[in-house]
């Protein structure tokens, strides 16, 4: 469980964006972020596997680090401009626009058809091939894949280290796609409905595609429902995803079934 | 000498002066051990004797603090298991070190893939044909957490094959086991020696030891006591060896007569939070003065039924008495104070460990040290020490229950209970993971109980105490009594095909 995804986000966020200013390229942006994301991943595989310090203090110890790294920064390049800085993102990809519904759905940004295709690489990776194999055992029991010679620690960085680079893109993400600027409320708690949603998936890939696509449908509905000017307070729609994320946490949470190593930290005697 | 040297020779494994702190305990001290080919090598003592640390050194999950271990000749450095693998030896240990989510042959190929990608038709293939080389079967696609325990453990043998394992480190494997699954197991152990494999069988089983091994080490307290050959030795002069005395059985008298019921239960049956039904339509009665005891592989629904008469938890029908009085669903403390000496399955859920040995023992009737609404600590301290005295618990009133040895722990426990004079004692798993000593003591007082007119109930996993200690057996099986037999009647065979779920009580008229 890595509560620091909030943090990789916001500071994947800002050096994506940064680095796109200084360097005009969007594609150096989301490496640079990958790779802040990697280190981030490293530190809390430091204090978690290595030192073993229980894994909400350390992931919302990393969360707090890179919040505040990611203000710091932000001051440092930027100052404190009366208009945020601006850069071009990503134009969307047009697929079968002339289809009416259809071409408007598919009119997405290319990241987002990277994360989607990433999800059956993920897949594939954790059911098909033997690191994956070594992943799920170090998350079911970590003592059985110490007796089967597997490298615990090792794994279990890498994995975290993995997740990292993933967490610093989907900052980017952010600011390089949606936006093209730079604020510090930017995140907004997606990082813990990530979160979220890998639970509600039971920690399965294609699950959370599906779940993403649940969050998203409902974030850009109350986007709309605010645009049709119903006489509503405006915060009952904002509020309305996380609503769903709750409920549907309630419902798939009852029968949910956690690695079993999930939170402990492993210690050879 | 050439003999010497052939004897050499024929040792696989050789470990010399071993020597193994954890902090001030000398877990092993300066131990010698050699394996030879093809033989089946008893590693025999009490629990704490040091074997499992011993075998734990060979497969590198505790380094040795002095000492040097030679494989076929070559001094090695074991440092991790997958030291010890790539020296051709593997570990089933008591715990079984598999992930219970993932397949058979998932499992088995853990941490030994060639290559980066996971075909999951090759690997079934693979584990197949291990599976058929060594005679061993099991289903290379069922999921882990869906076979029992005989299966799992055949998982854990495979496993370690398919990593070329020649020296096969078999940690208390019966266990777990019923008589039949042992019989299953010893034949492919026998097979494997055959193939040119070894194994160290650790135990502290005297007549399995006879029963399968070649020679046999026996460690008392961490230190060696001594390497014999099977033809040279008997089952009680190992069991000399293992605890430094000629050990006694506890002695009861025979022919009680049976007073009335003191503790009745009808028709209790349980479904637990998944739904699965864990005891159906249970009933037993427990006389004055005689000791009934609940025999059964762990898992049969024993837990569950300790937690009810305890008062953890709730049955979903069917009724407990207790002296008359309906005791069905009710708390703890009215349990209690119903006249019920409860001896609970995990002492240490029995226990406060960071509480003192006085304030544990007054723990369960708090209220009868009050002195004008507070805590008389001189009134506990003083019953503390007159029950430490009279139950022979090495340590002080002050001692933190936490520092004491698991004997010491249930003496604490089983004075609590049997100072109040309950009517009824309930002792579950009353000497599991006890020295021999310590068993002695407590199976003795819950005679001494049945003896002053209580009714005792035992429930155990361990054949030989309820066949020491009862009057009648009931043998649970996936939440069913299979039958309750008399002590008389019962066999270990007996009662290990009513385990099994293979007879019922009116069939075992036939044997």
């Amino acid at each position: 469980m890595n509560l620091g995804i909030e943090g990789i986000m916001l500071l994947g966020a800002l050096v994506g964006f940064a680095t796109t200013y200084q360097t005009g390229s969007l594609w150096l942006g989301v490496l640079a972020a990958c790779l802040v994301g990697i280190l981030a991943g490293l530190l809390m595989a430091l204090m978690t596997v290595f030192i073993g310090v229980n894994q909400h203090v350390s992931g919302l110890g990393v969360t707090l680090f890179c919040t505040g790294l990611a203000y710091y920064a932000f001051r440092v390049i930027f100052g404190t401009p009366a208009n945020p800085p601006q850069i071009q993102p990503f134009a969307q990809v047009e697929v079968l626009s002339g289809v009416s519904i259809l071409g408007t759905i598919l009119r997405q940004y290319p990241l987002t058809y990277y994360a989607i295709l990433l999800v059956p690489i993920v897949w594939w990776v954790l059911y098909r091939t033997s690191f994956g194999l070594k992943i799920r055992a170090v998350g079911e029991n970590p003592e059985a894949a110490d007796a089967a010679g597997i490298n615990v620690y090792g794994v279990r960085t890498v994995a975290l280290m993995i997740s990292g680079g993933f967490m610093g893109i989907g900052g980017a993400f952010i600011t390089l796609s949606a936006l093209g600027f730079f604020t510090f409320d930017i995140i907004a708690g997606r990082g813990w409905v990530c979160i979220a949603l890998v639970i509600f998936a039971n920690w399965n890939p294609i699950r959370v595609l599906w779940g993403s696509f649940i969050f998203g449908g409902v974030s850009s509905l109350q986007l709309r429902l605010q645009l049709t000017g119903i006489n509503f307070p405006y915060e009952a729609f904002l509020v309305l995803p996380y609503i769903v994320t709750i409920i549907a946490l309630t419902i798939a949470n009852r029968n949910a079934a956690y690695p079993a190593a999930l939170l402990k930290p492993y210690k050879r005697e | 000498m050439p003999a010497a040297i052939e004897v050499n020779a024929m040792n696989v494994v050789k470990m010399k002066n071993i020597t193994k702190r954890f902090g001030s305990l000398v877990a092993n001290d300066n131990i010698d051990f050699d394996l030879r080919k093809g033989e089946i090598h008893a590693l025999l003592g009490e629990n704490g004797a040091g074997k499992t640390t011993l075998m734990r050194i060979l497969y590198g999950l505790y380094r040795a603090d002095e000492g040097e271990i030679c494989v076929n000749d070559n001094l090695v450095n074991i440092s991790s298991p997958k030291d010890a693998i790539r020296e051709g030896i593997g570990m089933v240990t008591q715990h079984f070190t598999l992930v219970p989510p993932l397949s058979v042959a998932e499992n088995i190929v853990l941490g030994a893939t060639d290559g980066f990608l996971l075909n999951p038709k090759k690997i079934r293939r693979l584990v197949t044909e291990a599976s058929e080389k060594y005679g061993i079967a099991i289903k290379p696609e069922a999921l882990v957490r869906n076979l029992s325990v005989g299966e799992r453990q055949r998982v854990e043998i495979l496993k370690a094959l398919y990593r070329k394992a020649k020296v096969l480190i078999m940690d208390e494997p019966t266990a777990v086991l019923v008589p039949q699954e042992v019989e299953t197991l010893f034949n492919s152990l026998n097979q494997l020696v055959s193939q040119e494999l070894s194994v160290v069988f650790i135990s502290h089983k005297l007549n399995e030891v006879m029963a399968i091994c070649g020679r046999i080490t026996v460690l008392r307290g961490g230190k060696l006591t001594g390497t014999v050959e099977h033809k040279d030795t008997s089952e009680k002069e190992l069991a000399k060896m293992m605890v430094g005395r000629e050990t006694f059985g506890v002695t009861r008298q025979q022919d009680k007569e049976p007073g009335e019921p003191i503790l009745t239960i009808a028709n209790l049956s349980f479904t637990d939070e998944q739904g699965l039904e864990r005891l159906k339509d249970v009933s037993l009665e427990v006389r004055c003065g005689e000791v009934l005891s609940v025999a059964g592989v762990s898992g049969n629904g024993q837990s569950e039924l300790v937690k009810i008469l305890t008062g953890l938890k709730k049955p979903t029908s069917g009724r407990v008495v207790l002296n008359g009085r309906d005791i069905t669903g009710s708390p703890p403390a009215v349990i209690t104070a119903a006249g019920m000496g409860r001896t609970p399955e995990d002492r240490h859920a029995g226990v406060i460990g960071d509480l003192s040995v006085a304030e544990n023992l007054a723990l369960e009737n708090l209220d009868e040290y009050k002195k004008r609404g507070m805590l008389d600590r001189k009134l506990v301290r003083e019953h503390a020490a007159k029950l430490i005295e009279e139950y022979q618990i090495k340590a002080t009133p002050e001692d933190h229950v936490r520092t004491l040895s698991g004997g010491n722990m249930q003496k604490v426990v089983m004075a609590r209970a049997l100072s109040r004079k309950p009517c009824c004692v309930l002792a579950a798993q009353p000497t599991r993971g006890l020295d021999v000593g310590a068993t002695e003591y407590v199976r003795s007082k819950l005679l001494e109980q049945s003896d002053r007119g209580a009714g005792v109930l035992v429930v155990s996993e361990d054949l030989n105490e309820v066949m020491e200690l009862s009057d009648r057996i009931a043998v649970m099986y996936e939440g069913r009594i299979m039958g309750i037999i008399p002590a008389l009647e019962a066999s270990e065979e007996k009662l290990g095909l009513m385990m099994a779920g293979v007879l019922e009580k009116d069939e075992t008229k036939i044997l």
